[in-house]
């Protein structure tokens, strides 16, 4: 198992081909109060980058954007339900969706934890 | 994800000039953002955390980026009544009035608080417009009317059902005022002008100190368990929930009093005497209507509908747009403000907004969504 992140703060936990998605620590600190989340249906097909979830702070709404292609086989009804769970645990039970992977190639590229939590010190 | 996830306010130009407590935003977890031309807190807690504090308890803003001013000079009452339409010259000593600085075709150059003070007014204009309002009112008031710039005083408001019980304590005898009531005090040893007002909805104090003595006051009233600072996020849902309309979002050149709902402060001897910036197109819009008003909407779901998305009626028509929204902490679901054709300004009238291709359904709501709990002399206990 292995938890990569982009640069727009989306994390990517791998195992074997499935991915699960969602956003870091750092973004929903960022975000604030988070009010509203929108997460994709199963079957939804996503290419790397494309708009995949929406996420509402009091402040201001934001898409998330899928790190890597596949087929969406679970949205996470629990934070559409209660979208502070993002708050509490964006890293754990505040994922966003879980696909199977295109081309597990394409998380090559991407940071791993210890780069990004580095590489956010510095914004 | 997208988007600057700050929520910063974009679009401001780098120099930004420091408020006199900066220092005290930031030790006390002010996370700054450029607003007016300041770098301001626009949350310390949480946005949520803050309005439910203030809604509660007692929050203390920092709005020293707002502009204070003094207008002086003879008949300065009848010189500002031909920029502004409120009954200034009956205005009794010490009491607050909003009003408007009127453009000549009567759109709304900004929205303000003007207080008498003997023969003077102290005027209070919003921080991103500061610097034209000045310079309208030395261009178009008569040449007697002398406009100072109050630069060296903060302006710190107290908000909240504990807020007088608090500052009571510092300031015996402040919670004598009534609401739209100022007068002179002293705060930490300094002086300080203090009116019952705000714009948050509830009861609270505007604060005016000198810069020097503003760090010493935030202190103080943060020193009181009932007391949390309150950003920017908070100042705005609060607003919103209260009714009350934004320059710059909800009141802009284009609008008018009529439109935004603010005919209450046209003064009664004003309407009858028409002799103010605007006059003529504001009483043909009273006469005849406006073509759009100001409303409040009630959006279905949880999703916030924000400034710029449009408003629809049933066949999908554009009959408007929405200036103010968001997720309302007290009410737990969104809300929004903006302005619709009168005929579908009617509380209850059903009508559909468009944000980024899609459509929500949305009911015209009575304003303000929380009810305002102001301290009006003779109605509370």
């Amino acid at each position: 198992m292995t938890v990569y992140f982009t640069r727009e703060h989306e994390w990517i936990r791998i195992e074997g081909d499935t991915a699960t998605i969602g956003i870091s620590d750092h973004a929903q600190e960022a975000l604030g109060d988070i009010v509203f989340a929108e997460v994709p249906e199963a079957g939804r097909k996503l290419s790397k980058g494309q708009e995949a979830a929406v996420v509402e702070s009091v402040k201001a709404a934001s898409d998330v954007y899928s790190p890597v292609s596949g087929e969406v086989t679970e949205g996470n009804q629990a934070v559409a339900d209660d979208p502070a769970l993002v708050n509490r645990d964006p890293e754990g039970e505040g994922w966003f969706f879980k696909l199977t992977l295109d081309n597990p190639g394409e998380v090559d590229g991407l940071m791993d934890e210890a780069s990004y939590r580095e590489w956010v010190k510095t914004l | 994800m997208s988007g600057d996830p700050q929520g910063g306010e974009g679009f401001e130009k780098p120099a930004l000039e420091k408020l006199a407590l900066d220092e005290w935003h930031r030790r006390q977890g002010g996370r700054m953002v450029p607003f007016a031309g300041y770098e301001m807190p626009v949350q310390y807690e949480g946005i949520m955390a803050e309005h439910l504090w203030a809604r509660e308890n007692a929050g203390l803003f920092d709005v020293s980026h707002m502009g204070q001013l003094l207008v002086h000079g003879i008949h300065v009452d009848a010189a500002l009544e031909t920029l502004l339409p409120g009954e200034l010259k009956l205005l009794g000593d010490m009491r607050l009035r909003y009003s408007l600085l009127l453009a000549e075709d009567g759109g709304i150059i900004d929205d303000l608080m003007a207080t008498r003070r003997g023969e003077e007014f102290y005027v209070v204009v919003n921080g991103a417009t500061k610097h034209d309002d000045i310079d309208v009112l030395k261009h178009r008031l008569p040449k007697d009317a002398v406009v100072d710039h109050m630069r060296e005083q903060a302006l710190l408001a107290l908000q909240g059902p504990k807020a007088a019980e608090v500052l009571e304590m510092l300031v015996p005898g402040v919670s004598e005022l009534g609401f739209m009531q100022g007068g002179p005090f002293q705060a930490c040893g300094h002086p300080a002008w203090i009116s019952r007002s705000g714009y948050t909805g509830e009861d609270g104090f505007e604060i005016s100190i000198h810069n020097i003595a503003a760090q010493q006051v935030a202190d103080w009233l943060v020193g009181d368990e009932r007391v949390k600072p309150i950003g920017l996020g908070a100042r705005d849902s609060l607003r919103l929930e209260a009714g009350l309309p934004l320059y710059g979002h909800d009141l802009d050149r284009s609008t008018t009093p009529v439109m935004a709902g603010l005919g209450f402060a046209i003064g009664k001897r004003r309407r009858a005497e028409r002799d103010f910036s605007g006059a003529a197109r504001i009483f043909k819009e009273i006469e005849e209507g406006p073509a759009q008003k100001r409303v409040g909407l009630d959006v279905e779901g949880r999703q916030p509908v924000r400034e710029g998305a449009l408003v629809l009626d049933g066949e999908g028509n554009e009959v408007g747009r929405i200036t103010s929204g968001g997720f309302s902490p007290s009410l737990q679901r969104p809300i929004a403000m903006g302005y619709v054709a009168s005929h579908l300004a009617e509380p209850g009238t059903a009508l559909k907004l468009e944000q980024r291709g899609k459509l929500f359904d949305a009911r015209v709501a009575p304003l303000p969504f929380v009810p305002h709990r102001y301290h009006r002399k003779g109605a509370n206990a």
